[in-house]
């Protein structure tokens, strides 16, 4: 049997002026077949105008396991505006 | 979805009760799961049997509609049937590709469909006999479908939820189609009326057996319900989907095949006769009229396709190699 036809996943930017949003992936032996693929498989009913394919092997992943050290504000209140007091009479800011 | 680097890995975690404890916690606080979250072994398992079971259903069910195409009556059809055969095949991508975020890859699942050891659902081991089978395939068994699948989009596991609101998405038109399939038919000749009775009358049971056991019966369902893979049970699935359809079969001036459905005013829905169980079972044990032909089938394309698999893979790394040399 074949060996196993490389993973890629798929990013689709549904119109200019938005970001490529990751839409899930597909099975294609080189880029030129998976963007065929991802735009049969993906963009049967207009979802979008442009189409990324990347090899899942190239993808580094963070750890779950971190996400609290990493992406949690914790005591950085600071960061936020509300931590700081502006009177009213200044206005908006 | 980043599965590349689990697959073949081992799962396993260690699962004491803290761990499934605060696994249940996520669960219960409508957190989902995602690809590398630590999981219960049973919670992956049930997934990748789940969602790989769902996948091979969505590959399988092109085979029936699939021999229509070419016999569709007019252009207008054959092209919403070509079109619908087509998204199944989308489905059943999506859906692998989900099921291998857990560590399972695309050609073990397809190896375990061909030899057997993969179950696909039974509907599709029934034959499509006629042009009006199409019809009730589309109104019935998407309709089934639809309704097994839209509370799967609020699914616990994430890449699954996400590829079944792709899929619910897509799955209206299908039961769309179908049933004008069955109304052009229901109010056309005598003859055409009666091949529409005709497919009700063999897919009704069928479809209605699609939601599996009763939920006294139904050996997965209780921790699948805990771990919101499932939220509603087999009984209260087939209760919506039958209080949905019976007035869309008398739209038609179409007879549902059970003496004994009628609208409990009490219970506010239908009950209906009692299922016929061990056709059920047999059917799900691969005796089912088609079942050889199903995986024949697939296991010919399979093999049919392998020097394009084969080719496909010589032509990039043969684009690879040049483009090393000109660099
Ligand atoms: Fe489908
Ligand atoms: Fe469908």
């Amino acid at each position: 049997m074949s060996a196993e036809v490389p993973l890629w996943e798929v990013f689709i930017r549904p119109r200019n002026g938005l970001a490529h949003k990751h839409v899930g992936s597909l099975h294609a032996a080189d880029e030129v077949m998976a963007l065929n693929a991802a735009r049969d498989v993906y963009t049967r009913r207009g979802e979008g105008n442009s189409i990324w394919v990347v090899p899942s092997a190239s993808i580094s992943a963070s750890d779950p396991d971190q996400a609290g050290e990493n992406f949690e504000p914790g005591d950085k209140i600071y960061r936020h505006p509300t931590f700081y007091e502006i009177p009213d009479e200044v206005g908006h800011m | 979805m980043y599965s590349q680097g689990l697959i073949g890995a081992d799962g396993r975690s260690e699962e004491t009760q803290a761990f499934l404890d605060a696994f249940q916690k996520r669960i219960d606080a409508e957190e989902k799961i995602e690809p590398n979250d630590p999981m219960p072994e049973g919670y992956r398992r049930t997934l990748v049997r789940q969602i790989g079971q769902h996948a091979h259903s969505e590959i399988v069910g092109m085979l029936p509609e699939g021999n229509w195409i070419t016999r569709a009556p007019s252009l207008r059809r054959k092209a919403a049937l070509l079109a619908k055969v087509q998204d199944e095949g989308g489905h059943g991508l999506y859906l692998y590709s989900a099921a291998e975020t857990l560590g399972v890859s695309r050609k073990q699942m397809t190896e375990e469909l061909l030899d057997g050891r993969a179950k696909y659902s039974s509907i599709f081991n029934y034959p499509t006999l006629s042009w009006a089978d199409i019809g009730t395939i589309g109104w019935l068994v998407d309709g089934a479908a639809i309704m097994n699948q839209i509370p799967l989009c609020r699914c616990s596991y994430g890449p699954y939820a996400r590829a079944m609101i792709r899929v619910c998405k897509e799955e209206s038109f299908h039961q769309r189609q179908g049933y004008e399939i069955v109304m052009t038919l229901a109010q056309g000749t005598t003859d055409q009326k009666a091949m529409a009775q005709d497919s009700l009358n063999r897919w009704w049971w069928p479809s209605i057996m699609m939601f599996g056991p009763h939920d006294a019966d139904s050996q997965h369902s209780d921790q699948s319900m805990a771990w919101k893979i499932k939220r509603f049970t087999n009984d209260e699935l087939r209760q919506k989907f039958i209080d949905a359809t019976v007035p869309q079969a008398e739209y038609l001036g179409l007879t549902i095949p059970d003496p004994d459905l009628k609208w409990n005013e009490e219970k506010n829905g239908y009950d209906h006769g009692p299922i016929d169980w061990d056709e059920f079972w047999r059917v799900v044990k691969g005796h089912g009229p088609m079942a050889k032909d199903r995986v024949k089938a697939r296991k010919k394309a399979w093999d049919d396709g392998a020097w394009v698999r084969d080719a496909a893979l010589a032509h990039a790394e043969k684009r690879r190699a040049r483009k090393m040399a000109a660099e």
